[in-house]
């Protein structure tokens, strides 16, 4: 047994970092929903969900267990084999774009073994994820073909138009980011931006890349078909646009996939262009170490306090609970017996820190701003952001021919 | 069998039922699903041939961009099951001996070529990025501006044809 564990050793760590990282998405996506019904209702002054569970946390179980118990008729006439493949291949190329992104620069040591944060480490990493990002219109202009119904038809045909219109721009806008770092690698981009560790926030891509970072973000929520570019799904046009005759856990699998692809989105303009896991802070100041602590700790006692007063008795047992994990790992990270912890947790701390403002903005958008016409979007993906992008792939290129890439 | 060769006769098997599955087909969709298919199994025979690039190039424009067109152009048609009709004299009797020699030279070749081939595998020239964009835009740079010109005389000519006629 130990020796088949020591032969295999290298596929069974993939494995196990493979379910892993599923589950931590998977679940991460069920508390994106909570997340974004909270923020949306109390940017509308409502509560949001706040029945099922303190605060409404188990509402996310709650609608995982509805998805899988409500039926699933399939409507007359849809073609069989391409109805059901849609939903899968939306599901499948939104959880494979996950698997490139590297969480934390120091590999794990676990028992003599160096264990990568993150799954594949590709030289083409960047490519890989285009390439995943150009199969995954195929997911919505199938379901809308498939379904033998005119909603969603329509909601395919203008997501199809709409990806292969942001694409482009997409594509053009890392040109500047690949150029400073000479590199399609994602580890190698996140390094280029540690040139200068005592700039901090001043070394990320985002200042000479400002033009190309609206661009890519502008064409990555187009991407994502969300809020203020989700035509193929705008229910006052299109019901539920291509999505309108899926049920049950195939409409579940689209929700996942939509999510999943924020998450990417997220990842992608926090390496490329905010640094990924460099701290915004010179490198010098070693005392910013310990804000993962300072965040925490009150954070924690926050909600220790809110739940001995929180209305039901689960509510009681439960928040003071998650309060006192808080505080001990607040604690724990800034007693100097746990300094390699401390040491261990500021790169993945900081990278998700910028996930989690990127996903915020995700959510901030879909409660401010109202839906693009069908011919402003296509205009401004065609005159504006695919211009601006190509320029500003010019101008790199001139300022790194002057002034060199760093 | 090494790991590489198994993955390889996957790979070609996949390429050639859906090259055969996109003629059986007889939906236009269906079809175009199969060559969407053989596209991602040529760029998994790339990748097995180290040329990382080239097969996520194959698959952004092949597997993506142009095949999303032909799937936006079948839905916006909304192109119906195609009839069947019988085989023309002219396919049976020229035809089937045509695809038959065209296969033998085919297999001719590929087997004189077949060290080379292999060495230039091996040697993991295929591989670099940075080369493919040597030969490209220096090399070759020529022929690649000319042929870039050709899609630009043909882009305008598809907006001169498409352009309504303004009264």
């Amino acid at each position: 047994m130990i020796s088949f564990l020591n032969a295999n050793a290298t596929i069974i760590i993939y494995l196990v970092k493979i379910a892993l990282l599923l589950f931590i998405v998977l679940t991460v996506n069920a508390y994106l929903t909570w997340f974004e019904r909270k923020v949306v209702a109390h940017m509308q002054s409502r509560w949001g969900p706040h029945r099922v569970g303190p605060h409404g946390l188990l509402q996310p179980l709650a609608d995982g267990a509805k998805f899988l118990l409500k039926e699933d008729p399939t409507p007359a006439g849809v073609d069989k084999f391409t109805y059901f493949l849609a939903p899968l291949m939306a599901l499948a190329l939104a959880l494979t774009s996950i698997a490139i992104i590297p969480f934390g620069p120091e590999p794990l040591h676990i028992l003599g073994r160096d264990i990568t944060l993150g799954i594949a480490d590709l030289n083409i990493g960047i490519l890989a994820l285009f390439a995943i990002t150009a199969l995954s219109v195929y997911g919505v202009a199938l379901a809308g073909w498939s379904s033998n119904s005119k909603y969603p038809l329509l909601g395919g045909l203008r997501s199809s138009a709409q990806m292969v219109s942001y694409e482009l721009s997409l594509t053009m806008s890392v040109v500047g980011v690949l150029l400073l770092a000479g590199s399609f690698n994602l580890r190698d981009i996140i390094n280029a931006q540690a040139h200068h560790p005592e700039r901090g926030i001043f070394g990320w891509n985002v200042w000479p890349q400002i033009l190309g970072f609206f661009c890519f973000f502008v064409a990555a929520v187009a991407e994502t078909n969300r809020v203020p570019f989700d035509l193929p799904e705008a229910e006052s046009e299109l019901v539920a646009g291509f999505h309108t005759e899926y049920a049950s856990f195939k409409f579940a699998m689209f929700f996942i996939a939509e999510y999943t692809s924020m998450i990417t989105v997220s990842c992608l303009c926090t390496i490329m262009f905010f640094g990924g896991w460099l701290s915004p802070f010179p490198a010098s100041w070693t005392f910013t170490h310990y804000l993962p602590s300072v965040i925490l700790l009150p954070f924690g006692l926050w909600v220790i306090w809110d739940g001995i007063r929180y209305e039901t008795i689960f509510g009681r047992l439960v928040l003071p609970g998650i309060g006192t994990v808080l505080t001990v790992i607040g604690i724990a990270l800034a007693v100097p017996q746990l300094q390699f912890v401390n040491e261990f947790v500021q790169g993945p701390f900081w990278l998700l820190g910028k996930i989690f403002v990127f996903l915020f903005v995700y959510v901030w958008m879909r409660g401010t701003l109202p839906r693009f016409r069908y011919d402003q979007l296509m205009s401004f993906g065609w005159k504006l952001l695919l211009p601006v992008s190509i320029a500003n792939v010019v101008i790199t290129a001139f300022a790194i021919l002057m002034w060199g890439a760093r | 069998m090494t790991p590489q060769l198994a993955i390889f006769f996957v790979l070609a098997a996949l390429a050639v039922l859906g090259a055969l599955n996109l003629i059986i087909q007889r939906h236009p969709i269906h079809s175009a699903l199969s060559l969407i298919v053989v596209m991602i199994a040529l760029a998994g025979l790339y990748l097995l041939m180290g040329s990382e690039f080239v097969a996520a190039v194959q698959i952004i424009v092949y597997g993506g961009a142009i095949m999303v067109l032909f799937v936006f152009v079948i839905m916006l048609l909304n192109a119906g099951v195609e009839e069947r009709t019988n085989v023309s004299k002219l396919a049976g009797v020229a035809g089937i001996p045509l695809a038959v020699a065209l296969l033998g030279f085919l297999a001719a070749a590929i087997a004189r070529s077949n060290e080379s081939a292999q060495a230039g595998v091996e040697a993991g020239t295929l591989a670099n990025t940075k080369e493919i964009s040597t030969m490209l835009f220096k090399d070759f740079v020529y022929p690649f501006e000319l042929t870039s010109f050709l899609i630009l005389v043909a882009i305008l000519g598809a907006i001169v044809l498409a352009q309504r006629e303004k009264s």
